[in-house]
């Protein structure tokens, strides 16, 4: 087991190498650059040049490279151009709110997904199937943005139920330990900051959770339906078994399998979802940045970003890899 | 199968009860807005985070909306108007050259660190900036600093501006003077820049050992800038917090302040950045105010009880005919018969908010130097044809670039406003290319290069000096218009070396002439752009050049 880990790990390296290749001859085809971001109007074209020689982008593209690997090498993702801050701290200050949007989102994708998808499959015909799967194929078609002004409209603005944006209210001055936020609440025993950012995250956290919960109810429903023709339910349900350790055991325990692997993917790609969810709820996470990152071609903070999803996207393939050997002990590598 | 039915019913009914807690937890704070119903809290929304919580080091609306009720300047603009008034010095003159600027300084000053305000903590700010080196001096850095001062006492790029600053110098504890090698236009009205907002002694020692970094490829803005702590400032409000996750800059009142005191005790900036998202959040109670309002939204807001104030204009809008780009542009008569071509008073009916003007130059009617004497281009198609002709070009295709994804407070919908531009330049006989571009950095830097025929841009003034208008764009060369016009270049360039202010703004009113009956562009409007307000709110005096003083603010 832990070879594979050693092993997988180590394949990052090749990946993000030539991941940052491509990456630096995109940004190098891009047109226009950070200074007339920074400039804004107020632009003529010795600024701009004065600007592109500070941060050296006046320099061949392999040479800005070589000095790019120097500083990842060094474990330094350098520094935005837009708020000049080093790219780490940037990330360090919004990946807690992105994560924890991603996590709430899963958690209700999981959490409602399977069960709905493995009734619906037993129920086979009836309206919650049919209800599930319509359901399913609007939460898909559906886009975020869209759902997201939706949802604001009706639960912030007209009814004021939630909150329409941000992580904490005004006033609610919580201490930070790990910036999560509910997590520093209960750590740091403020429980009304704890509450105050649950309820800033059912918004933002339902609608980013409509494409994997859609996907998982479809997913849960085909494979529940596929494993309770299988041979081996008919002979365990012959058997004499208790129908619930059959349902259990064998049924929900291998309909999982290909669930599994979606909700890993699904994770990875949570984090675009978050791009859009995020500007809608000024949510304040790395979703945010990274779009307000691309409109002024901060390119260190692309770039990092980039990179960093990569080495996320492995992770949790590995993840599930890990967790599939857990489900299914025929697929475990050694 | 009751095993799983037991757990289903659970998760749902556990799902259902934390929903159901939450639904009543927030309807409580529902019913009094996000602050609980305290009325000590003033919430402000702008589409963009602060920059940095020094002003010497930003140049952008949204650092110097927060920062300017910390900071203040030696001068300032009077609540709700643009004539230039005393800050931190209450009167000030200037010797007949325009070089020797003196202050007299209010007394009774207190910093928010407990220092004092004097002639010495002015010159302290003012050598501090001139001294900066290394990464400083990068424009990105210190835009305002060179503009209006010139470069720095070692210019370490070759590029960087001739320094224009010379001394400062303390003559007694409430008199500063400050001297400047040549006379410029920039004076008196860059005194009154939050840029060159005075800073607490004490804090500018502690800003001088943390330089600005620069590892070559990058520009690190120094840590006191990046959180409250060390700045220390003047002004009705001192800033306590700024917690970039929740994207909010706190700040709260300071009891020593000179003035009337802030009538609020909290005062918050927090950043939403689509106009959607702001208006939504008006509309929740979950901010008292917000900028940069569309146009479109003003009738519905103002219909559901919110305040919405529109200031002076104090922009312009204009489309640029980038002379290189089309030789026919070249032509007079083209240029002419494109400004007769477009109807701009339609364009200020149907795109502008209430109080918008059509424009006859390149500034607004309330800066100092607009003239009525100008040329102007009526709307007049059939007049528009026979110039074409004339000048040869009956089927004349043009380029137009316009930007997306972007307002300005200048030009509230560009794409609408270029499908009525287009469409009237057809109804002339002119082929119009449509190219839009994502407005940054695509956009800005093709009109900043030359590479579009004509395109829409605009300005809103930061001081009310002609130069800032006109300066910015005819004093010289400029790749975005493509022309060399001595004639025009010396009567821009000359009207800003004018030291008698009578004068200066004849001559402002002649180098407008000038502009006008060259036609380099065509001015189109002048656009008041409003800033709304909740219900229980009283707001503070709008201000033409967006430098609302939020110490005026008050809840009913």
């Amino acid at each position: 087991m832990l070879r594979l880990v050693v092993r997988r790990l180590l394949q990052l390296i090749p990946t993000l190498l030539g991941l940052s290749v491509l990456l630096f001859l995109w940004l190098n085809r891009l047109p226009g650059g950070p200074a007339s971001a920074i400039l804004g109007e107020r632009a003529t074209p010795t600024e701009v040049a004065r600007i592109n020689r500070a941060l050296g982008l006046d320099q061949p593209v392999w040479v800005q490279y070589g000095r790019f690997l120097k500083r990842i090498f060094q474990l330094d993702l350098g520094t935005s151009t837009k708020t000049g801050q080093p790219v780490w701290d940037e990330f360090a200050l919004r990946f807690p709110a992105t994560v924890e949007l991603s996590i709430a989102a899963m958690l209700i994708a999981v959490v409602v997904g399977v069960p709905l998808g493995y009734l619906a499959a037993k129920r086979r015909g009836g309206w919650l199937d049919v209800a599930s799967v319509s359901g399913s194929l609007l939460g898909i078609c559906v886009p975020v943005f869209f759902l997201a002004l939706i949802l604001k409209g009706i639960f912030a603005v007209e009814l004021g139920i939630f909150p329409s944006y941000g992580r904490l209210s005004t006033g609610i001055d919580a201490t930070e330990v790990t910036g999560f936020a509910i997590l520093d609440g209960v750590l740091t025993g403020e429980l009304d900051a704890a509450w105050d950012a649950i309820v800033h995250l059912v918004l933002p956290a339902v609608t980013l959770s409509s494409i994997p919960l859609a996907v998982i109810v479809r997913m849960t429903r085909a494979s529940v339906l596929e494993v309770l023709g299988e041979d081996y339910v008919r002979t365990a349900e012959s058997k004499g078994l208790e129908k619930s350790v059959v349902r259990v055991r064998h049924v929900l325990r291998n309909a999982l399998l290909p669930v599994v692997t979606a909700v890993g993917l699904l994770t990875g790609s949570l984090l675009s979802g978050a791009v859009l969810t995020e500007s809608v709820f000024a949510f304040g996470g790395i979703g945010s940045f990274i779009k307000d990152a691309i409109d002024a071609r901060d390119y260190p903070v692309l770039v990092g970003f980039i990179m960093f999803i990569a080495m996320v996207y492995v992770v949790i393939n590995l993840l599930v890899d890990l967790a599939y050997s857990l489900i299914d002990p025929r697929v475990r590598v050694n | 199968m009751r095993i799983l039915k037991s757990r289903a019913v659970r998760a749902v009914t556990a799902a259902l009860a934390v929903g159901m807690i939450a639904t009543g937890c927030a309807s409580e704070r529902g019913k009094d807005g996000d602050k609980g119903g305290d009325k000590d809290t003033f919430v402000f929304a702008g589409a963009g985070d602060p920059g940095s919580l020094d002003p010497a080091l930003a140049s952008d609306g949204e650092t110097f909306r927060v920062t300017r009720q910390a900071f203040e300047a030696l001068l300032e603009h009077e609540s709700g108007g643009s004539k230039l008034v005393g800050g931190l010095a209450e009167t000030w003159s200037s010797n007949p050259a325009g070089t020797v600027w003196t202050f007299n300084l209010r007394k009774g000053v207190k910093f928010h660190d407990g220092e004092a305000f004097n002639a010495a903590a002015v010159c302290a700010n003012y050598d501090h900036w001139f001294n900066w080196t290394g990464t400083y001096q990068s424009s990105a850095v210190s835009y305002y600093w060179q503009s209006i001062m010139g470069g720095f006492k070692k210019n370490e790029d070759k590029e960087a501006p001739k320094p224009n600053y010379k001394s400062c110098t303390a003559k007694d504890e409430n008199t500063a003077v400050i001297e400047v090698h040549e006379p410029s236009a920039n004076l008196p009205g860059g005194f009154s820049l939050q840029a060159l907002a005075i800073h607490s002694p004490k804090a500018v020692k502690e800003y001088e050992k943390q330089a600005a970094s620069g590892k070559g490829d990058a520009i690190t803005y120094p840590k006191y800038s990046q959180e409250a702590g060390t700045v220390a400032g003047t002004g009705p409000y001192k800033i306590v917090k700024w917690n970039k996750g929740n994207k909010e800059v706190s700040l709260e009142r300071f009891d020593d302040y000179w003035g009337d005191k802030a009538k609020v005790k909290n005062l918050v900036f927090r950043t939403i950045a689509t106009e959607e998202g702001r208006r939504q959040a008006l509309q929740a109670g979950d901010i008292d105010g917000y900028d940069l309002v569309s146009p479109a939204d003003v009738k519905t807001l103002e219909k559901e009880g919110f305040q919405v104030p529109t200031r002076d204009v104090f922009n312009i809008f204009y489309v640029g005919m980038t002379q290189e780009k089309n030789p026919a542009l070249k032509k007079p008569q083209v240029r002419q018969a494109i400004a007769h071509a477009i109807d701009r008073e339609n364009i200020v009916k149907t795109q502008l908010p209430e109080g918008g003007k059509a424009a006859t130059q390149f500034m607004p009617d309330t800066v100092a130097g607009w003239s009525d004497k100008v040329p102007t281009y009526p709307f007049d198609t059939n007049k528009a044809k026979q110039l074409l002709a004339a000048a040869g070009e009956s089927k004349l295709k043009i380029e137009f670039c316009y930007p997306t994804e972007v307002t300005r407070p200048y030009m509230p919908a560009p794409q609408d406003i270029f499908e009525l531009m287009k469409s009237d330049l057809e109804k002339a006989g002119i082929t119009v290319t449509p190219k839009p571009m994502k407005w940054a950095p695509d956009y800005l830097d093709a009109t900043e290069a030359g590479a579009c025929a004509l395109h829409m841009l605009g300005w809103t003034g930061d001081f009310n000096d002609g130069y800032n208008f006109i300066g910015t764009w005819f004093a010289e060369y400029d790749k975005q218009w493509g022309f060399k016009d001595p004639a025009v270049f010396s009567a821009v360039t000359a009207a800003s070396k004018e030291t008698d202010p009578a004068k200066r703004v004849e001559a402002y009113k002649a180098a407008n002439e000038k502009i006008m009956a060259y036609l380099p562009g065509l001015p189109i409007s002048s656009s008041p752009p409003a800033i709304a307000f909740g219900k229980n709110v009283n707001p503070p005096k709008v201000s033409p050049l967006t430098q609302e003083n939020f110490a005026e603010v008050s809840f009913k």
